[in-house]
């Protein structure tokens, strides 16, 4: 495929007509339309459970349609209908796709992930040498560059994300379907995936981008389509259109503005000092980190995932001790490496996988409330549990936090994400801690249980609390923070205030500039 | 057509489900009683009667059920905080052995003494047996399974040892069998001259407790914690490791129970037939009452039933025994499917 093909506007590749499919009493599509041109950039724009997933996870052959079909040009320009339900039949048509999370063997080179797959099975020995000329043409001529030989281990997640999309064209990708692909990117890694994507388009590529994030979402598509409740609720070229046209759109009504209130802070609660935390490989997971939290103060840590977030989170929550260095609360040390101690000294945790650290999904949500708190003598005499108080308290936290649940004794697995995160916020702020770890509190949340988050968090600190608020969220981490830190490879900045930063420079941090230079070079 | 998981269980289904797999059971052990030529109906009957036709069948029941209660419970207690003991046999020999070894007489007390200090022995003896796995678990991270497993055969081979040797009763005319326990150390039985003792409502008072422990108390919400999200428990504070060990050592003591109560209500001497496999029925016990503790007694005499009533058939019309592992292993298949009745709904779409 050339640029100098032609490249007529009708030049549809890719229609979706009338998809539906439901889950049971749940219409995860409900009679999707939508069209896709040659050359163009799509984007798939909804909150989560809109249906995004499932709409291409159908597109992919993940999933079978209830209703409705999908028909993709081949390549003479002729639609044709896929077969339904096969992956297999999505690949040969010519459909590339690139999962949020990476399905790239780490041990492995990034060559050897590239072909995987796409040598016959018949074959003693893969044809490598023919392969390889293919790529490093494609590789020439697309502008993604990697280094085919490293093992997918030690690159970057801007570089394995750069295999991903090799993959997918190496294979013959036509349409190409990028779920949220910049969650895990630096905002510089985000301005080069999309310098790549428009250099792909202009070569004929035709790109789906699944996002919940305005602000790329307005920078890298020509056509956005919005998804609600399962349903296309709008279908709008994007220069007609505007941020806040289509966050109102995506949610259906107006969005409240989450506003910080100016507060001085107040003393010191928690100190960090020199704190190191060893790591896999015999790389500290943090080297020297050091940070005073006080009162009144939001303080937020960015980072790109994986620099050393787990370690900081691991450690206040009470799951790991540290190498050396102190840890002080109120000027005393603290009991590290036990949760219960961490606990009982009045810190608040919000864990980053709530599914997995933070509820007991098979225990009722009045167990789950008491899981902290059990052994306290509201909730415990003489070593049985006092199931009425337990149960009382529930309904008062289910009540003030808006737990959406048919009641105290309901299985906790049943509740949707939003609300485990209420649960888990009614748990610790209930406790009135003075300090609170929260870890991706937002992540995976819809936009109004993200502002409950939110508020929750801020009257916590007009309360008196201190907190740490570990993002991977720009936009939520200049929102809340008082100060931000940044995270890279185990070091900790110096918090700096939010007033003072630009997002370009925190991405400058977050990819290793140290503050001085990022804070020249942003500029 | 698709499952989806249901939010509330019916109270008729949660009835029906188990009922309905048992029935299935039957269904299927039929196919090889009509492989064997005999009448599926006159076997059957003879099954009910052989188990609960007269009071002597009844009583007989009773006292199969009684060990078996106490094994279920020790692997309910145990796999509900997802520690496999695979060990419930060996904990009951040690046990066993135990209460064969303070009963012969080497210490003589009133049984009013004696009695209560032959099971807290017997008891103490199977969950120092379970810490060790336990313990190598906790530390070492070495797969319970194995080590429970592996220890059935060592002890068996140390009861073996020592009714061979120190233990073998000089009145035995050279049988492998331990000297008979002393009167009192033995349990009272609860009807004269059957087989039922005590120890059956030791038993059933066990799975009461163990039932109120799990279900009201900080020790049962633990284990149920840590069992059900060992990341979620320790997250939120729970000292996962005390607690492993604690439900090693209640699961391992109630095993020890069951041969506590063969030798001292039962037989009155240790031999090494003195269980038919009572440790590895016990799972089977439990995983059929879901692993909860007043269903096991249920389960319990359910399987009791099975045993003994095949037990009989198989003398009457002379069809093997085998066929009460075979209604038992396929009423556990049923009673899977049965629990995935009461857990998902399937949604014809």
């Amino acid at each position: 495929m050339t640029a100098t093909e032609a490249r007529a506007p009708e030049d549809i590749v890719l229609r979706l007509r009338g998809i539906t499919k439901r889950f049971g009493a749940l219409v995860a599509n409900n009679a999707i339309d939508l069209e896709l041109r040659r050359g163009a950039i799509l984007a798939l724009l909804g909150e989560n459970g809109a249906g995004k997933t499932t709409l291409m996870n159908i597109l992919f052959g993940h999933y079978l349609a209830d209703e409705g079909e999908v028909l993709v040009a081949d390549p003479g320009g002729a639609l044709t209908p896929l077969r339904g339900g096969s992956p297999s039949a999505a690949l040969a048509a010519g459909i590339g796709m690139v999962h949020q999370h990476f399905t790239l063997a780490d041990n492995l080179t990034a060559f050897d992930n590239i072909i995987l797959g796409t040598q016959s099975l018949f074959r003693p020995w893969a044809d490598r040498r023919s392969a390889r000329r293919k790529l490093d043409e494609l590789m020439d001529g697309s502008g993604l560059r990697v280094d085919l030989d490293a093992a997918i281990g030690v690159l970057s997640v801007g570089e394995r994300q750069r295999v991903e999309i090799l993959k997918a064209l190496y294979r013959g990708a036509r349409i190409l379907i990028l779920d949220e692909p910049t969650a895990v990117l630096t905002p510089q890694e985000t301005d080069r995936l999309f310098e790549t994507l428009h250099h792909l388009v202009a070569q004929g590529l035709s790109i789906v981008f699944i996002s919940h994030k305005l602000a790329e979402v307005m920078s890298v598509s020509q056509r956005v389509v919005v998804l609600r409740a399962g349903a296309v609720v709008a279908d709008l070229i994007t220069d007609e259109t505007d941020a806040a046209h289509l966050a109102e759109t995506m949610v259906g009504r107006a969005i409240p503005q989450t506003v910080r209130p100016e507060m001085a802070p107040g003393e010191a609660i928690l100190v960090l000092d020199k704190v190191c935390v060893p790591g896999a490989h015999g790389r500290p997971a943090l080297s020297d980190a050091s940070l005073t939290l006080r009162q009144h103060e939001i303080l937020g840590i960015a980072g790109v995932s994986g620099n050393g977030q787990v370690a900081l989170s691991n450690l206040i929550c009470g799951l790991q001790t540290p190498e050396s260095g102190t840890v002080t609360l109120h000027e005393q040390a603290v009991a590290l490496g036990s949760p219960a101690g961490m606990v009982a000294a009045g810190i608040g945790r919000i864990p980053e996988d709530r599914l997995h650290d933070g509820v007991v999904g098979d225990m009722a949500v009045w167990e789950n409330l008491a899981l902290e708190d059990y052994r306290s003598p509201a909730f415990c005499q003489a070593g049985f549990i006092r199931g009425g108080a337990a149960r009382a308290h529930a309904r008062r936290a289910i009540e003030g936090f808006d737990v959406r649940c048919p009641g105290p004794e309901a299985a906790t697995r049943l509740l949707s994400g939003g609300n485990v995160q209420k649960l888990i916020l009614a748990r610790v702020l209930t406790r009135d801690p003075n300090v609170i770890l929260a870890n991706q509190p937002s992540r995976g949340l819809d936009i109004g249980a993200v502002t409950e988050v939110h508020r929750r968090l801020l009257e916590a600190r007009g309360r008196g609390a201190g907190i740490i608020l570990i993002s991977e969220d720009l936009d939520e981490l200049l929102t809340l923070s008082d100060r931000i830190a940044v995270l890279h490879r185990g070091h900790l900045s110096q918090a700096m205030p939010t007033e003072s930063v630009t997002i370009r420079q925190l991405g400058l941090m977050m990819a290793g500039h140290d503050t001085e230079t990022a804070a020249h070079d942003a500029a | 057509m698709r499952l989806e998981t249901r939010t509330r269980v019916p109270l008729a289904l949660a009835i029906a489900a188990p009922a309905g797999a048992v029935v299935l059971a039957l269904l299927l052990a039929a196919i090889p009683l009509l492989w064997a030529e005999v009448s599926v109906v006159d076997a059957y009957v003879l099954i009910f009667k052989g188990a609960l036709g007269s009071r002597l069948a009844i009583t007989e029941t009773l006292s199969r059920a009684t060990p078996l209660i106490f094994t279920g419970l020790a692997a309910a207690v145990a796999f509900r905080a997802k520690l496999w003991n695979i060990g419930g046999e060996g904990q009951l020999y040690i046990g066993a052995l135990t209460a064969a070894a303070v009963g012969t007489g080497a210490i003589a007390l009133p049984s009013a003494v004696m009695i209560p200090m032959v099971l807290v022995l017997g008891a103490l003896a199977g969950a120092l047996l379970m810490l060790v796995p336990t313990l190598l678990k906790l530390r070492l991270g070495v797969d319970e399974v194995v080590t429970t497993l592996l220890l059935n055969f060592v002890v068996l081979l140390f009861v073996s040892m020592m009714i061979e040797g120190p233990m073998k009763d000089p009145m035995g005319m050279g049988w492998p069998q331990s000297a008979p326990i002393v009167d009192e150390a033995t349990l009272p039985k609860l009807i004269a001259r059957t087989r039922v003792h005590v120890g059956l409502i030791l038993a059933i008072l066990a799975g009461i407790a163990v039932w109120v422990m799990t279900q009201r108390t900080i020790w049962g919400f633990e284990a149920r914690a840590v069992g059900a999200s060992s990341a979620a428990a320790r997250f939120a504070g729970m000292p996962v490791p005390r607690v492993m060990l604690r439900v090693g050592l209640i699961s391992g003591a109630l095993a020890g129970l069951a041969g506590v109560g063969e030798v001292a209500g039962l037989k009155g001497y240790l031999t090494l037939d003195l269980s038919p496999g009572f440790g590895y029925s016990g799972i089977v016990v439990a995983m059929l009452a879901q692993l909860n503790a007043l269903p096991v007694i249920v389960a319990a005499l359910f399987v009791a039933v099975v045993f003994v009533g095949a037990d009989f058939m198989s003398r009457a019309i002379g069809v093997s025994n085998y066929l009460a592992n075979l209604v038992v292993a396929t009423s556990l298949l049923t009673m899977l499917l049965a629990s995935l009745a009461t857990r998902y709904r399937l949604r014809l779409r």
